[in-house]
């Protein structure tokens, strides 16, 4: 049974640019009001429309039970989407259906005023998000406990730290018994281990035949979450259907991901009257018929170029950096000499090696060892996505590197109880 | 809980709106309750506010229009007692107008995050203007005993005032609770619509002076003001017969409100659905 069925949703926006100065006034439109019914000419300044389709054409079903990821890049409509789906935006076009009790969690501690306590925000926010005061206070205590703010239940929550605050407000919104779930990025906030809480939790509420419609950059989180994925591009439904076939066409769609660079002619060729560039290509070995590479992947980097010096002894120097530009790790070949001609170089980095997060590789040609000839910057740029299995954690997993060193753990000595 | 469907559709308005209004009356009363704790938080004086600024008012009132311009009160109640009754009333419409007119910009954060009825927002906020309106109500009490000052069976017209004050803030609230969402003048004009009513409305005399001029060019004007026969009407019910009260001015006051009220909630409605758009 269809819960949520969109049909032909599109939004517009009408954003004035007003040429010259000032803003959109209530003065400005008397002004020009006024001018108008004298016949005075069309102001200069005029303020000129222009329409941003927020959202085009949307078609799209939920059946109940379904815990729906909606992905896409910033300004894709994917806020907008739910915001129209909780009733706060009206469409420009087109028509939602919904059956069953909805609640939207757009914001973790909708309407918390900093001046009132704990206790009186649970009510205050409990109501806007449609509890019922009977419902809030059944569920007082549960509340409290999850958001682990006892102590503090009379202190004006402007008083509370970043921490608490977000995880009353969650807290809240967790403990609410909607047919429908709308929620919004909420998890960006708050710290690790709140979060894997806030998750078990919805993933509960799912269990007990919940719709849900969840809306994340984390991808990790919706992969566990979601059974279905909606992918929106500015304003457009791209693609709906399995959250792992819709993830994975998102990713190959979003990665800055350059794998090889070649070039055919020594003239256009990047290089000096020493070397010149022909190749340089990463190729991944894809894990699970995947199109993308992910802390698994297994990746082979391969780099031609041309010397054109008779005798020299050269090696490759190979600098993988992170996004931010720090060196994960630099490795050479060893020097051996060569003569004129063409010359690869090959290096493999294994899988389970690379922590998930967006490198460049730079390669270095070296003369005697000591001599740079050329660099090659940022020839390489790729993308390497997070894969868990078996982890009922979501945060960002630290560090540069996710090696698989052997690490276990065993029973040394069961205590037995008599 | 029966499940029903919900249809969202551009220019649709809620066909369960009053229904849902109805089913947020808890909402209404929350948010009722968190304006009147917020208002006092973190002052030393706290709610004594509430009666020291009708009381300081009225004083000065006494003191510049009584002792220095010689204002005459109606005949046989004492100056103090006819001003503070119209201070009471005029700042009951004056600050739920105000407050009604800024409600929906107050709660922007509220407008863009969760969907109600938006008529809960000036409705809920009116609750602070009324619980002035009481410590007035019971300085004026105070003030009647100390001039052993009894009222009368006028006295059961009294709620009557009060509702139709409630109703004329809305009237006119509503309008620009609508219109302060797109355009920000308004917060700069209400202060001054406030101060000039103060002025052209009866609180610190008493219509009793206009209706002795007889017909002068703007008499008809002054009549046509809804407040003041809600003023009037108002001090009539404390005061009894020795108050003036034109029971023709009630009148037009009730067809203004009412014609306003219509309108404006006509407004309101028109423009609910796309306050989102513009806050």
């Amino acid at each position: 049974m269809a819960v949520i069925t969109v049909e032909n949703i599109s939004k517009q926006y009408i954003i004035d640019h007003q040429k010259g100065k000032g803003a959109n006034t209530l003065r400005d439109v008397i002004a020009e009001n006024f001018r108008a019914m004298f016949g005075g000419k069309k102001n200069q300044n005029a303020i000129t429309h222009e329409e941003f389709w927020a959202l085009r054409d949307v078609n799209f079903s939920i059946e109940q039970g379904d815990r729906v990821g909606i992905v896409g890049h910033n300004g894709a409509g994917k806020s907008t989407m739910l915001k129209i789906l909780s009733k706060i935006i009206e469409p420009t076009t087109g028509t939602v259906r919904i059956k069953g009790r909805v609640a939207s969690l757009l914001e973790v501690g909708t309407g918390f005023h900093p001046e009132l306590t704990g206790r009186e925000n649970i009510y205050l926010n409990g109501s806007l998000l449609g509890m019922s005061r009977s419902e809030i206070r059944k569920q007082f205590d549960e509340i409290v406990a999850f958001a682990g703010v006892e102590k503090f239940l009379d202190t004006p929550v402007k008083r509370y730290s970043s921490g608490m605050y977000v995880r009353l407000g969650f807290a809240i919104s967790a403990h609410l018994d909607p047919e429908i779930m709308i929620v919004d990025e909420v998890l960006a906030v708050g710290d690790a281990e709140f979060q894997k809480k806030s998750l078990g939790k919805m993933r509960d509420n799912s269990a007990s035949g919940r719709t849900i419609i969840f809306v994340s950059h984390n991808l990790t989180a919706v992969q566990a979450l979601c059974n279905k994925t909606l992918y929106f591009e500015k304003g457009q439904l791209i693609e709906q259907g399995e959250t792992n076939q819709v993830i994975a066409s998102y990713l190959s769609k979003v990665s800055k991901t350059r794998l090889l660079r070649e070039w055919d002619s020594l003239k256009e060729a990047p290089g000096n009257d020493y070397v010149r560039v022909r190749k340089i290509e990463l190729l991944p070995e894809y894990v699970d018929e995947l199109t993308h590479i992910d802390v698994r992947t297994p990746m082979k980097l391969r780099f031609e170029f041309w010397n054109q010096m008779d005798h020299a002894n050269l090696n490759l120097s190979l600098h993988l950096n992170s996004m931010t530009g720090e060196c994960i790790f630099n490795i050479g070949t060893k020097p051996q000499p060569y003569g004129k001609g063409l010359i690869v170089g090959e290096c493999t980095i294994p899988g389970y090696f690379l922590n998930d997060g967006t490198y460049t590789i730079s390669i270095m040609i070296v003369k005697d060892t000591a001599t740079p000839l050329y660099v090659m910057e940022e020839g390489i740029t790729f993308d390497v996505e997070d894969y868990r299995e078996g982890i009922a954690w979501y945060g960002k997993w630290p560090g540069y590197v996710r090696p698989q060193f052997p690490f276990h753990t065993k029973m040394l000595e069961p205590v037995t109880s008599e | 809980m029966k499940t029903h469907e919900v249809i969202i559709q551009p220019g649709r308005s809620e066909r369960h709106y009053w229904r849902d209004l109805w089913r947020n009356r808890e909402l209404m009363y929350i948010l009722s309750m968190r304006d009147v704790s917020v208002r006092y938080k973190q002052t030393a004086l706290g709610t004594a506010w509430g009666l020291i600024r009708p009381l300081t008012t009225m004083l000065i009132m006494v003191f510049v229009f009584s002792k220095i311009a010689k204002l005459p009160a109606d005949p046989g109640v004492p100056y103090p007692l006819m001003v503070l009754g119209g201070i009471t009333i005029w700042t009951f419409f004056s600050t739920a107008f105000n407050q009604i007119s800024n409600s929906v910009t107050m709660n922007a954060n509220l407008v863009t995050k969760v969907y109600f009825p938006r008529l809960i927002m000036p409705i809920s906020s009116v609750a602070v203007s009324f619980i002035d309106f009481l410590v007035s109500l019971g300085l004026f009490i105070v003030l009647a005993i100390w001039y052993r000052f009894l009222p009368d069976w006028h006295l059961i017209m009294l709620p009557a005032f009060i509702i139709l004050a409630l109703l004329a803030s809305f009237a006119f609230g509503l309008f620009f609770a609508a219109v302060n969402v797109k355009f920000r003048d308004i917060g700069q004009l209400i202060p001054f619509i406030v101060q000039v009513g103060f002025y052209v409305c009866p609180i610190a005399y008493s219509s009793r002076l206009v209706a002795d001029k007889g017909d002068v060019w703007w008499t008809p004007f002054y009549w046509m003001n809804p407040m003041v026969g809600i003023i009037d009407g108002f001090r009539w019910s404390l005061l009894g017969e020795r108050a003036y009260f034109n029971p023709q001015s009630l009148l037009i006051s009730i067809s203004i409100v009412g014609i306003c009220l219509a309108l404006s909630l006509y407004f309101f409605r028109k423009r609910e659905n796309t306050f989102v758009d513009d806050i």
